[in-house]
């Protein structure tokens, strides 16, 4: 069997903070991890090779050259090798262009069975390049995948439902976006490691996957920034008062009504 | 449109690089280069001393969009029932169409099997028209047959805007539909204009953009979808000024819906649909409706603290209480836990866990450091405290200076109304 798995790296959003005077983003001593919904992507992908020992795992992700520490990492849990694309005429791409890009990355792979992605990044939270990936492949999706088996070509999933969830069939060639209910990616290992740092990264620019290059990169792409901004810090609360308990909650829930939280 | 620097102007002062929330400068030969990671958001453009960072525009290619007329919602119903969500970018999307002229409809798309139930519902809620779109196949949900079957009517009908919810189905369906379209997408929006008027009070009011650069008398009917980021650390506000139609998911629970009134009526279009059972390649086997499982502190929407103030263990019974009302998860202050009150699991705070909640109830806590520094981030904070002194009240969106044992089953007895 073979796998594609798409990632990203991204800045830990956890330890990202706002300069409280200029407003802008901190980054000082912000790290660059692999993003938490790709990590269980890829081990589900794991998950599979461990039953069925011939299936070859292949990590894309697009990014600047710094991405390829992050390729490393995803090859030393166990995938098999890693392709990185990385230029310029790439570069602020929106979800449209970026899965134009990936699909072309995906053609120069070659052949595939199932392709997994994590749902959404932690830095842009879109959830759209799964999504059309596969459109732009021509194959059919799952997204929000929290449990999977597979037998021969036929595929069951559960997809998560804000209110439950659905089971749903399919066959290969398939792409299935994960969330963390689906399982708990495995640490590298020392072995891993080892194979890993032997390994070269592929590193393709967009030439070598041949994409049309009026379908990727800044100018190509359909949506483009207006404006970026911080919200204003909070300021200062105010004391909820009322001649009852009664009016005091009944003030209270109407400015939680007003800011629609209730 | 492309960022540059002048060459001739940077210093190398580092202070761009530092700025950029996305990792997309880096400093060469004391020289900011800009690396292929730059969305063009514009963040360094301010920061940089020496102005030697600037945007370059490019000419636009001029485009007839004018053939594309009226905002699209997405009305998504599940087994019959539409969503809340729909009712809601309805209303939102009832305003758009306002702004943007007098000849520009409200819409709404409902696709299913046996649907006609739902029509006057939409009109009830401000839609013009609202386009059906019946058929066996669509019963329930799949990715295949309901991308098919709205990308069909988009080409058709060439809505300017269609909006969609940002639904665990809304967000498989959008992107697709984008996708196969060729135009643009914006994920999860919190706030929609075409007026730049309106547009401009809500960025002066809640942010910290600089809107001189803005025209409140602008002709521009452009949809500015704005959205955060980086967990809600940045906001972005997004354009699609070249492709057509300008499509958004909204993020459910934060737009009006409007009044219903059902005396309002609207005209039907029944929409042709042509699928077959090949068009879709997913098979749904089975809906589970679940209750919902029991979410951790991290996750959780909204949290009920208690602190010293509750007295004895018994105190979390009625926090429980009021947790279990409003859907919402135990927490505990480091007093509580050190006290044997409640297990170390439930503790919110810097030895404990770090919360964001949309509202963090904080009953009978003082609100230490150690506390805070685990929940400050949370959206809205509400502290209920005997001590009007509390460190607690000093950070509250809102302080209610008065025993909880009072407050919070008054609170129980009024959150459903």
């Amino acid at each position: 069997m073979k796998i594609i798995v798409c990632v990203k790296q991204v800045p830990d959003t956890n330890e990202v903070r706002i300069d409280p005077i200029k407003g802008t983003l901190i980054r000082d001593g912000v790290s660059s991890i692999l993003n938490h919904d790709d990590a269980n992507a890829l081990e589900e992908a794991l998950k599979i090779k461990e039953s069925y020992p011939d299936t070859h795992i292949t990590v894309l992700t697009m990014g600047p050259p710094q991405a390829q520490d992050m390729l490393i990492e995803c090859m030393a849990m166990g995938a098999n090798d890693a392709v990185l694309l990385s230029d310029r005429a790439l570069g602020g791409s929106d979800t449209w262009a970026t899965s134009n890009a990936l699909a072309a990355g995906v053609a120069k792979i070659g052949e595939y069975d199932i392709i997994f992605a994590g749902r959404q990044a932690i830095d842009g939270d879109t959830a759209q390049v799964g999504p059309q990936l596969a459109e732009k492949l021509g194959i059919p999706q799952v997204t929000y995948v929290k449990e999977f088996s597979i037998k021969g070509n036929e595929i069951i999933v559960k997809r998560a439902l804000e209110n439950g969830y659905e089971i749903i069939q399919l066959r290969i060639p398939c792409l299935l976006t994960a969330i963390k209910e689906l399982n708990n990616p495995r640490y590298m290992s020392v072995s891993g490691i080892y194979k890993a740092c032997n390994t070269k990264v592929a590193v393709w620019n967009a030439e070598d996957i041949k994409v049309d290059q009026t379908k990727v990169g800044l100018e190509a792409s359909p949506t483009n920034v207006y404006k970026s901004f911080t919200p204003k810090p909070k300021g200062k609360g105010i004391t909820i008062t009322g001649d009852s308990t009664k009016a005091v909650v009944e003030n209270l829930m109407c400015a939680l009504e007003a800011k629609h939280l209730v | 449109m492309a960022i540059n620097v002048i060459k001739s102007k940077c210093k190398g002062c580092n202070l761009c690089v530092k700025a950029c929330p996305f990792n997309a400068i880096d400093l060469i030969d004391k020289m900011a280069v800009i690396n292929s990671s730059c969305t063009v958001c514009n963040q360094c453009i301010s920061v940089c001393p020496f102005d030697a960072i600037e945007k370059e525009e490019i000419q636009e290619k001029v485009i007839d969009l004018s053939e594309y007329k009226d905002v699209w919602i997405f009305a998504e119903q599940r087994g019959g029932k539409l969503m809340e969500v729909a009712l809601e970018i309805l209303g939102e999307g009832y305003k758009l169409s306002r702004e943007i002229g007098p000849n520009c409809k409200i819409c709404a798309v409902l696709a299913g099997s046996e649907v006609e139930l739902m029509v006057d519902e939409l009109y009830a809620y401000g839609a013009d028209k609202v386009y059906v779109i019946e058929n066996p196949l669509l019963k329930n949900y799949t990715t295949d047959g309901y991308t098919k079957v709205m990308t069909e009517a988009i080409t058709k009908y060439k809505p300017e805007i269609v909006l969609f919810g940002a639904t665990h189905i809304g967000r498989d369906l959008a992107p697709r539909i984008a996708a196969r379209l060729n135009t643009g997408l914006t994920a999860d929006c919190t706030r929609l204009d075409i007026s730049t008027a309106n547009y401009m009070d809500y960025l002066q009011t809640n942010t910290t953009a600089d809107t001189s650069n803005l025209d409140k008398n602008s002709h521009d009917k452009n949809l500015k979808q704005t959205r955060p980021a980086f967990g809600g650390n940045l906001m972005a506000t997004i354009v699609c000024t070249k492709k057509r139609p300008q499509m958004s998911t909204v993020r459910p629970g934060v737009m009006d819906k409007r009044e219903k009134d059902i005396s309002l009526k609207g005209l039907k279009v029944a929409v042709e649909c042509k699928i077959e059972e090949s068009d879709i390649r997913t098979n749904v086997m089975e809906i589970i409706e679940a209750a919902k499982e029991l979410v951790s502190l991290t996750d959780a929407e909204i949290i009920i603290s208690g602190g010293r103030g509750l007295g004895d263990p018994s105190g979390f019974e009625l926090i429980s209480k009021l947790a279990e009302k409003v859907g919402g998860v135990v927490g505990a202050s480091r007093a509580a836990v050190d006290s044997g009150w409640i297990d170390h699991s439930h503790q919110v705070g810097q030895t404990g866990t770090t919360v964001k909640p949309r509202i963090y109830f904080a009953c009978g806590i003082s609100g230490a450091i150690q506390h805070v520094c685990g929940m400050q981030n949370s959206d809205i904070i509400i502290a209920i405290n005997k001590d009007i002194e509390a460190p607690i009240m000093q950070i509250a969106d809102y302080a209610i200076h008065d025993d909880l044992f009072k407050i919070i089953p008054e609170i129980i007895e009024q959150w459903d109304k």
